[in-house]
């Protein structure tokens, strides 16, 4: 599938964030001064930085308000409507909270809920897609909600590190661990993943295989088309394996490493773990997209 | 309301006599030609006469080889466009509800003005039939030509979708496969007329009707090649019978 930069941007930067809101809503965290202020305002800006990343893929960004409609049956919908409640209910609660230093836990456990849902609708977005195997017949839900929830923890660290707060390094190293082996069993049912292994083939495609072997033999267009460019998407695959280390060793070694090391050294390794996982978790959602196979291309002879 | 009708009292679509098409792209360049004048945005071409060119296209003409156990490889033209499913997943997908199915005839089309390009329909979509305009951004689909199938001001024979209209070997259907009775359900009924990826649980109302057996002589010879052998006479021909004798 194409991988959209905007859609990337969106599903990293906003999960990170809206996990922070998470743990800052469900109370965990210092409630020192300027952690309070740091903490909110990253949650705040990465989940709203990503939310505005992802109108970049849109054809007509003049109709993106029209997505809080259809909450009764699309989950893209739902996404937008539990993220704009999402900010809405953390905002109050960060308002009160930094202002006045009361935590309503009321509300903050609304807003940690409102969070999670969120994460989760984004990814049925793409676990709904019966066409996409690997994102659908693989644990999507529970490899976004495990990313969301470690980097928010990571990028609270980092928070409290920056503002002399104590930050939860241990705890933070424990969700790095946890993540990594749910990345690991999400990328071994992906493996397995490909486009036609939920019983589709060129030969139920055409509805021919009863008459023998189906080949394409002419395709319908000598040039390209957006079908190939979105859902026959093979560009950079080749570097995938190096792309994949570079992601496990920057999205969960270096931060576990650094998160170690951090209870001897100093939290302000946490500021570079959160860094380092950033820019490796880019690079598996990249992955995530790139190599995501689409049934549709059967139709044009690619197995 | 991006939510599916329960059912639809008819449900209008297309059957395809994969045994007549002979591929010859008219249904599709009349069904550009068409969709691309009368409502909504008009369908892009880009780089059309340059070295990369690639446009929007509601129908797409593929061409498969299948190959039997025994005997020579048949050709099959394989045209394909929006299949109108009964449950449609490029609808419920949408988050603008833009998309739709019509409850009346279970039509199933993009509100270009509510639509806002987001391309999760066409993700959602098993078959490949509905495409993102680069130009116009919005995504454009096969209305079934709603706009002539209803249209007054056009000659009755002419209340027909485009592709329909234009094909010269009369190898596309359109009518009501939701009545058991007409003339299209018949067809299904008779030919075995079949689902395209039926394990992606869309229920199609568009049907195919599968390539009809070719004649298999039983007298014939077993080696066309064999015929084409030119026949040796003289001195080769003397030769030819006096080894066929002693082996």
């Amino acid at each position: 599938m194409h991988p959209a930069p905007s859609i990337i941007l969106f599903t990293v930067l906003s999960g990170i964030g809206l996990g922070q809101m998470t743990w800052l809503g469900l109370g965990i965290g210092s409630d020192a001064g300027a952690f309070r202020w740091l903490a909110s305002i990253l949650a705040f800006a990465l989940t709203a930085g990503g939310g505005l990343a992802s109108t970049g893929h849109l054809g007509r960004r003049e109709n993106a308000w029209r997505s809080f409609s259809q909450w009764r049956s699309s989950w893209l919908s739902r996404e937008a409507c539990l993220m704009a409640a999402a900010m809405a209910a953390f905002g109050l609660y960060a308002a009160i909270w930094c202002l006045g230093g009361a935590r309503i836990a009321i509300l903050g456990w609304l807003a940690a809920v409102l969070a999670v849902a969120t994460v989760y609708s984004t990814a049925m977005i793409y676990a709904q897609l019966k066409t996409v195997p690997s994102w659908s017949a693989t644990p999507t839900p529970a490899m976004f909600l495990a990313a969301a929830l470690t980097g928010g923890l990571i990028a609270n660290g980092a928070a409290a590190a920056l503002t002399g707060a104590p930050a939860p390094i241990g705890w933070a190293a424990l969700a790095v661990l946890a993540a990594a082996g749910i990345a690991v069993w999400w990328q071994t049912a992906a493996a397995g993943a490909n486009r036609g292994s939920q019983g589709s083939s060129l030969e139920t495609a055409t509805g021919l295989g009863h008459m023998g072997r189906v080949r394409s033999f002419e395709a319908p267009h000598t040039g390209t088309s957006y079908l190939l460019k979105e859902m026959a998407y093979q560009v950079g695959r080749k570097r995938a394996f190096e792309l994949r280390r570079l992601g496990a060793i920057l999205g969960y070694l270096v931060p576990l490493i650094l998160a170690l090391l951090a209870l001897w050294l100093g939290a302000w390794l946490m500021v570079l773990a959160l860094i380092g996982h950033v820019v490796g978790m880019l690079a598996l959602r990249w992955l995530f997209f790139a190599e995501a196979e689409h049934v549709q291309a059967l139709y044009y002879g690619r197995s | 309301m991006t939510s599916l009708p329960a059912s639809t009292p008819r449900k209008l679509g297309l059957v395809i006599d994969l045994d007549i098409c002979v591929g010859c792209h008219a249904c599709a360049v009349n069904c550009k030609e068409w969709n691309t004048g009368g409502y909504g945005a008009p369908l892009a071409d880009e780089d059309a006469y340059g070295a990369d060119p690639s446009g929007t296209w509601l129908n797409r003409i593929h061409t498969y080889e299948v190959q039997p156990a025994q005997g020579p490889a048949q050709l099959v033209h394989f045209p394909k466009s929006c299949l109108h499913c009964e449950d449609a997943p490029c609808v419920t997908v949408c988050p603008t509800g833009a998309s739709y199915k019509r409850a009346e005839d279970g039509i199933v089309l993009v509100n270009e003005d509510h639509c806002m390009g987001c391309g999760l329909c066409a993700w959602a979509c098993p078959y490949g039939a509905r495409e993102l305009d680069p130009v116009a951004g919005v995504m454009k689909k096969c209305t079934l030509c709603a706009d002539r199938i209803y249209n007054r001001n056009l000659p009755e024979e002419d209340r027909i979708p485009a592709c329909v209209r234009a094909c010269p070997a009369g190898a596309r259907h359109f009518g009501d496969l939701g009545d058991p009775a007409s003339e299209v359900s018949n067809l299904v009924a008779e030919r075995g007329g079949y689902d395209l990826m039926p394990e992606q649980g869309t229920k199609p109302v568009n049907k195919y009707l599968p390539p009809r057996a070719r004649d298999a002589h039983e007298t014939g010879p077993a080696d066309l090649a064999e015929l084409a052998e030119a026949e040796t006479t003289g001195f080769l021909g003397w030769l030819d019978k006096a080894l066929e004798r002693i082996g």
